[in-house]
This record gives C-alpha cells, structure tokens and sequence, in this order.
C-alpha cells in the first residue's frame, strides 16, 4: 500500500491543510508505512459481526427542548482574532 | 514542619483537619518546589499561584468555620493541591492543549471534572504539559517544549499526559488530572514511576475536555499511590447534563482497608499471553511476573486466560482514533478562537491556519483520519476497524466471565531517550501497545509501580478490570501497595 504525493495534495484537500513539499514527500512516506501495518485487519473474517461505534449501550439521551442560560455573546467572542459589530468576521466567502 | 510535598493525601488531609498546617502552606510548599525545579523538568505550561492562593485561603476559611461550628466533615480533599493537563479547561486560565493553533485560547468554563474537583476544594496549581492535542507517548509532540523524565532527564516521561506523570513523580503536586484515549494516564503513569487510573469510559464527564477520540477519551487521575487518587476519581465519576455519554451510576465510594493477611482471597486474576510477548524488555516481564506472584501471596487466585484479537488493538485504534480525530480537529479554522494566518479567501484562511499551526503529528493523524473515512476507502479501514473493535471488546467480555481483573506490563518497555522515535511515528505508536485495547473495549485500567530496572528506571504494572469495577483495580493496587515500597520511591532532584 502506497500513497501518491497527488494522493496526499487529494486528502490534505478534503481537510483544509496546507502542506509544503517537503511535507508531502514526508507524508506520503509515513503515511504509506502505517498503512501497511493496519491492512492486516482486511485479512481478519468479520463478516456477521456488528460494528461499534460506541461502547455503551443505546439508550436515550434526549431533553425537555426547554431556554435555559448560556455563555454571553462577548464572553463566546473573545477568543475570536477578528470580531465586528458583536460577530465573527471572516473574509467574504462569495466571490 | 515536616516537608509537606511528601505527605500522602491522607496524611495531608489530617495535618489541614488537625491545623498542623494551613491550606495555603501547603500550596506555598508546592509552588515554592514548582519554581525551583520545575525549570529543569517543564512539567508546567501555565502556573495559576494567584489562583491557588486565593482558593487555598478559602479552604482554610471552610476549615477554620467547620473547626468553630462543627456539622459535616469537610471533604478529604479540601485545600489539597492540584495539576491539570492542559487538555481540561479550567475557567479563565489558558488552555493551549500543547498546539499554537490554541495559543492564546482563555476558556470560559470549567470541565465538569474540573469543576467537581474545585467544589471539593481543591486547588489548582497549574496546567501541565502535553503532546499536541493528546496524540503522542512521550510529551514530544508539545509546541511548548518537552518534559524531562524525574528520574533521567534525558529521557522522556511518556505521554501524552507527561507533564502531570513528571509533576507527581518529582513531587511538583501531590495529584494531577490526565486525559487517558489510548494510555495517556497509564503510560505516562507506569515511566514516571506513579500510579494512574483511567476509569470505564463513561464513568467521568468529559465536557470541558478538549475533544480528541470521542469514543475513547477518558479524564483519569495521576497520583502517588491507588489509595491517594481514589477519592479524586470517586470526586469526579457521575452523570453530567452536558456529556450524554456519562452515565447515571453512583459515585463510586471507596475505603481502601488497612492490611490484612490475605486482602485478595477470593478474587481471580488473569494473565494473558498475549500481553508476554517477544520484544518486550526482559526486565519488565520479570517485574510485572514477580508482582503477579505479590498478588497471589495476598490472596487471588491466578490463572492463564486469552485475549485473541489483541494484536489487532493497535492497527485498530490507529484507524478509529485518527478518523475521530479528523473530525473533532476540523473546528480548528481560525475563525472562533485561535490565532488565524491572513489570507484573501475563506478557503485560504482554513488551509494556511491549519497549515501553519498544527504540528507534525496532529497533522499525520488529520491525514490518515480523512484518507480512512474518505469515499471508497470507509468499508475497507474505518468499518472492519469498528468491525474489530466488536471483536477486542468481546475478547475482554468473555474474560471477565472467569476472572475478575487482568495483569498485563503498562508498557513495553521503561523511558526511552528523547528522540528515539522521532523520526519514526510507527515505533512511537507500538510503546501504546498494552494499554489501547482498555480504550476500545470502554474498561478501566490503573497502572503502578511493580519495580525498577538495572537503569534505575521505574517499570508499570497494569490490572484492567470488567466495566464499572475500578473497585477492584483499586482493591488489588491498594493490597499491592500495602505489602511493597516501589510506589514510595522518588527521583533525586
């Protein structure tokens, strides 16, 4: 199992992370490597057994839908690098 | 006055009742140790002094009002001292999870963890090192800089809860909370030389705890022995409006027994071979085999037992860990907290923030979570790993059908050199080898000293036990514990 460069620009894509060539080289290497250690689970038969995704057991969790206080508006901004007018502000996202 | 970092909680506990000393002393005594040593060990990235002050003062307020006005017994962990990974938000202190993307992140609440353990009146320190995000084994993953192992400094305290096993093996605080989604307690734990427990996932709330493997993210305690980080769990454990994933259960109570002959007569404990395998270092099996044989003079029974599925623990966890992950990190973009990289687009924005300010690891996990989860590739990775996780967690079930706990090494081997892995992710990922499978299959661990190698290098014990039953993990380390001294010994600083 090996991964491309172009492979790693397609997945580095999907998750909005900019990778310098060096960087690209070195994942596609690594990345490769512990590939080929986890395909030995494609040799294990699983077929029948349920996935789990959760360890507990299902049950549920669900509340009265009822206002009840949260955080302040300038205590959920502060953080934030750029603010205006009481909001986020980002760069325009429509060209 | 006796030195006070060397107290046990119980005994602190007593000398704060009995006004041997006040809460504040106590404090003054740790912070004071913190700034002398803590230069050469970097278990801290924040200290809170101030805080704890004014929260020590307050302790001693609660006790001198109690000592006046008797009514109920004031909890046993009022006015004790307190580390928190930096992992586990504390209100208004700030919160890096070892990452620059968090730079500068000041959350505004407490974890519920956190915020139990302060309504007990405990008091916080500060925050201690950690790899980036949790992901690491060594505290080399922080962009902070590493921690140095108390007991050889050029080795590394494990991870990724490092800077809370260093703070309590050099006696920097007398108990710290860790964060534990694969070993980050136990490992840690078992290469500094103290004792952690990773409760059954479930057991403690993880609002507040900055999210890495959802599914397998546990807050544990660091401390000096099982009877010490037991109330500290015990403080912790319940159900939480906030985390659906915490569980309605009492809160577990425990009073660790003073010794007896035989405290263990009557539990069965199992030994897995697949846990003694080759490549581990000689000197750890021989320690962990000479501690089983401790547990069998006190009383439980030892039999062999089998846990098929556990070579596939590692290529498993490596899928469902980085896949969650993948998930849990996407809310890094620059835009609610954290520094952003200017750029012209949104898009750009997210690229170059991410880019720019995740470190190597992170960023190979974010990769391998996305590659596992992408289109075309889901079946083959993500779904046969959830597949046989089925399997580990059933492994596990039918061995506590005929045993009560498991005895395995914490790890494969004690502290490795700072570097030796560096360049090697898988090498790194495989010293997680004895501790992942706890973390798929939901159950408790602790691990404790069993011994020490010819390098002086502490070596872990880890017992596991059936969902829910930290009782017993903590009956078996405390009997342990009462009739040896590994736990007792400290690094010379």
């Amino acid at each position: 199992m090996s991964l491309t460069t172009e492979q790693v620009e397609a997945i580095a894509n999907l998750a909005r992370l900019e990778l310098s060539a060096e960087e690209k080289e070195l994942m596609s290497q690594q990345l490769s490597d512990i590939l080929d250690y986890v395909i030995r689970l494609q040799a294990l038969d699983t077929g029948g057994i349920p996935p789990t995704s959760s360890v507990l057991p299902p049950r549920s969790v669900l509340r009265p839908d009822e206002a009840r206080p949260g955080l302040e508006r300038e205590t959920l901004l502060r953080n934030a690098s750029e603010t205006e007018a009481g909001q986020f502000r980002v760069p325009a996202v429509l060209e | 006055m006796p030195d006070l970092t060397e107290l046990s909680l119980s005994q602190a506990a007593q000398g704060l009742r009995s006004v041997q000393f006040s809460s504040r002393e106590l404090t003054q005594a740790y912070l004071e140790r913190i700034q002398r040593l803590d230069p050469q060990l970097h278990a801290f990235l924040t200290l809170t002094p101030e805080l704890a002050l004014v929260q020590a003062g307050l302790a001693d307020e609660i006790f001198a009002a109690w000592r006046k006005n008797g009514g109920a017994s004031p909890s046993p962990l009022l006015g004790i001292p307190l580390a928190v990974k930096d992992i586990l938000c504390v209100a208004d202190v700030r919160c890096t999870c070892g990452s620059r993307i968090l730079e500068n992140f000041v959350p505004p609440y407490d974890a519920t963890s956190v915020a139990r353990l302060r309504q007990a009146g405990m008091v916080i320190l500060g925050k201690t090192n950690t790899d980036e995000f949790a992901m690491g084994s060594s505290t080399e993953n922080s962009a902070y800089g590493i921690t140095r192992n108390p007991w050889d400094r050029e080795r590394v305290p494990g991870g990724s809860s490092g800077g809370s096993a260093t703070a309590v093996a050099a006696r920097l605080a007398p108990l710290a909370l860790g964060t534990d989604t694969g070993g980050s307690v136990r490992q840690p734990a078992s290469l500094c030389g103290v004792t952690g427990l990773k409760p059954t996932y479930g057991r403690v709330s993880r609002y507040g705890l900055v999210a890495f493997g959802s599914s397998l993210d546990c807050v544990g305690v660091l401390g000096r022995s099982a009877a010490d980080v037991t109330p500290v769990f015990a403080c912790m454990a319940g159900a939480d409006p906030l985390d659906a994933t915490s569980l309605d259960l009492p809160a577990p109570h425990f009073e660790p027994g003073t010794a007896k002959d035989h405290p263990l007569l009557g539990l069965k404990i199992g030994v897995p071979a697949e846990y003694f395998i080759p490549g581990i270092q000689t000197e750890v099996e021989s320690a962990v085999r000479r501690a089983i044989e401790v547990l069998r003079e006190l009383g439980a029974e030892i039999l062999p037992v089998s846990l098929p599925h556990t070579q596939y623990a590692l290529p498993v966890y490596y899928l469902i860990a980085p896949a969650e992950a993948s998930a849990n990190l996407a809310r890094y973009d620059g835009i609610r907290y954290g520094p952003r990289q200017p750029s012209n687009t949104m898009w750009e924005v997210f690229r170059h923030t991410r880019g720019d300010l995740f470190g190597p690891e992170v960023k190979r996990r974010i990769m391998l979570g996305t590659y596992a989860l992408s289109a075309g590739y889901y079946d083959a990775y993500y779904g046969q790993a959830q597949k046989v996780r089925t399997l580990i967690k059933q492994d596990f079930e039918q061995v506590f059908n005929q045993v009560d706990l498991v005895a395995t090494p914490a790890s494969p081997n004690t502290a490795f050199r700072i570097g030796q892995h560096v360049n090697d992710p898988l090498s790194m990922y495989l010293e997680d080898i004895f501790t992942l499978p706890a973390n798929l299959a939901g159950i408790p661990g602790i691990s404790f000293p069993a011994g020490f190698d010819s390098a002086g290098l502490p070596i872990g014990m880890q017992l596991m036990a059936a969902s829910f039953r930290e009782d017993r993990l903590i009956q078996a380390a405390h009997a342990y514990q009462q009739v040896t001294d590994w736990h007792m010994r400290r690094p010379q600083l």
